[in-house]
């Protein structure tokens, strides 16, 4: 049952994941993309992770999501469908792609199988690595998203007084 | 009993026990605004047990309209179901559906109450209860922002904009707002929430609660577009809101979400605050009388609050949109912080039983 259910989600959540660029209409893309990220938090709970499995949803699909169709909807849609295939443009997003699966790869050979059975993503333990051994990097995160909203605002708003 | 069996049976329960409250708190609605503005109100359709050779019918409720809610489903069911020629097929008839299902999901979470004939009266006690509530619950946007985008027309547009806007910035509040319950209690599970305020007080008798159960009630009147804050689907703006190009029981189905929401948030509000099924002077554990007996107290917390809901309605003016935008991120989002570090101080001077 469990193995079943891993291969469930998987697939399902590539074969969302690959229909989010392929889908010409950006509604659509983004709306996969919700569909893969539930699909995810499925994964998360196989592994029994269930906090994070719930944070996925909660935040990635219920907060971070809704706020790219709120910009979507202001877009022309039907120029994006106007939107003509270019060699170019595809063979750039080739190497990018293959660039980056190059490094997942490394990070991925670097890394030691262990099982994944009970990994620590439970409330209590996630809480706990946060406050004390990722405590700076979490910091720095938040610093980060702190200084792109200051940008923003200074962006958008041309006449500071 | 197989276990399978005995969920099947709670779910079908609490959905059917659900939109039976959501059907009569419609009613209580339209009886309560036309008591408040001082008109009749529904009054005419009551119960019908046996008609008459001549043709009338003899009802019980006529004067209180107690059969008005099986006539308005009826109604809707039979309705015309036109779709506007312009719209976004697919999308117009998937938002109604994801306003209605996370409604009705939310529940699988939510303790409404403590045991009966040894099976405990919660469908999944998870250990992340609240935050599954959260997630579920967040999921009910997308079907006012589809519904809203799909109608392809401009006033059901600006209400799924409003809509989506609306409902983040007061997802913070109301997370942040619930945050020093979970201090106290030290679990995300709900039943342990409930269990806490039956061994000490309701969580709303401590004073550092109730800066959290301001904002949490605010937040709430916002999340369910309830009125003074019910800005996505403002009649008078916007002809109605995302829902204006929706007919027959596709509108029935937003129709009906709203409602269902307004009792999912009296019911987080009754968990979290007011004891859950938890009532002073009746035994915290007993046989099936006092199981049923606490299922009967919470249902009425319940009711209580929903009744709150629709005296707020229809006693304060809708908002406008700035200042709804200024309260949320202003004011309610500051305070649900200063909540926190109220509630923090108040554990590490001992104050709190925990």
């Amino acid at each position: 049952m469990h193995d079943q259910l891993f291969w469930f989600f998987s697939i399902a959540m590539l074969l969302s994941g690959l229909l989010v660029i392929l889908s010409r209409n950006p509604v659509n893309s983004a709306m996969f993309l919700v569909v893969a990220m539930c699909f995810m938090a499925g994964l998360f709970v196989l592994l029994e992770a269930h906090f994070l499995a719930i944070i996925q949803i909660l935040v990635y699909a219920g907060a971070v999501m809704v706020l790219f169709l709120f910009v979507i909807m202001f877009l022309d849609l039907k120029a994006e469908r106007r939107r003509r295939f270019r060699i170019l443009t595809f063979g750039g997003g080739i190497i990018v792609a293959a660039a980056f699966m190059v490094k997942v790869h490394d990070v991925v050979e670097d890394m030691p199988l262990v099982a994944a059975k009970g990994v620590a993503g439970t409330t209590e333990a996630v809480g706990r690595l946060l406050f004390t051994r990722y405590l700076l990097p979490f910091e720095v995160a938040s610093l980060l998203l702190l200084v792109a909203v200051v940008g923003v605002v200074l962006l958008s708003k041309r006449d500071l007084k | 009993m197989d276990p399978i069996l005995i969920h099947l049976i709670k779910i079908v329960g609490v959905v059917g026990v659900l939109l039976f409250i959501c059907a009569y708190i419609v009613l209580a609605e339209r009886r309560i605004c036309a008591f408040i503005q001082d008109r009749l109100g529904p009054n005419r359709v009551g119960i019908p047990l046996w008609i008459r050779k001549d043709g009338s019918a003899i009802q019980i409720g006529a004067r209180w309209a107690l059969g008005q809610p099986i006539i308005d489903a009826l109604k809707a069911i039979f309705k015309e179901d036109f779709v506007p020629g312009h719209v976004n097929k697919f999308y117009f008839w998937l938002g109604p559906m994801l306003v209605m299902a996370p409604a009705l999901m939310v529940w699988a979470a939510i303790p409404f109450g403590s045991t009966l004939c040894g099976v405990p009266m919660i469908i999944a006690d998870v250990n992340v209860g609240i935050l599954l509530v959260f997630a579920l619950a967040s999921l009910g946007v997308y079907g006012i922002v589809l519904g809203g985008w799909a109608s392809n027309s401009k006033y059901p547009f600006l209400g799924g904009i409003r809509g989506s806007a609306q409902l983040i910035s007061y997802e913070l509040c109301l997370g942040l707002s619930v945050i020093p319950l979970f201090m106290q209690v030290g679990s995300l599970r709900l039943t342990e929430v409930v269990r806490w305020q039956t061994e000490h007080l309701w969580l709303v008798c401590y004073p550092w609660n109730w800066l959290p159960a301001i904002i949490y009630v605010a937040s709430s009147f916002a999340e369910t577009n309830r009125a003074p804050f019910d800005l996505p689907e403002a009649e008078q703006e916007l002809a109605g809101g995302y829902n204006t190009e929706y007919s027959s029981m596709k509108f029935a189905m937003f129709f009906l979400a709203e409602y269902a929401n307004m009792i999912t948030a009296s019911a987080l509000m009754v968990v979290l605050f007011l004891g859950g099924w938890h009532l002073p002077f009746v035994p915290v554990s007993g046989g099936i009388a006092v199981g049923v007996a606490h299922i009967c107290i919470f249902l009425a917390k319940v009711c209580a609050l929903a009744l709150v809901f629709i005296w707020v309605r229809w006693t304060v003016p809708r908002v406008r949109y700035d200042q709804l935008m200024g309260l949320g991120w202003k004011v309610f989002l500051p305070l649900a912080l200063a909540g926190v570090l109220i509630t923090g101080l108040a554990i590490v001077a001992g104050w709190s039983p925990s």
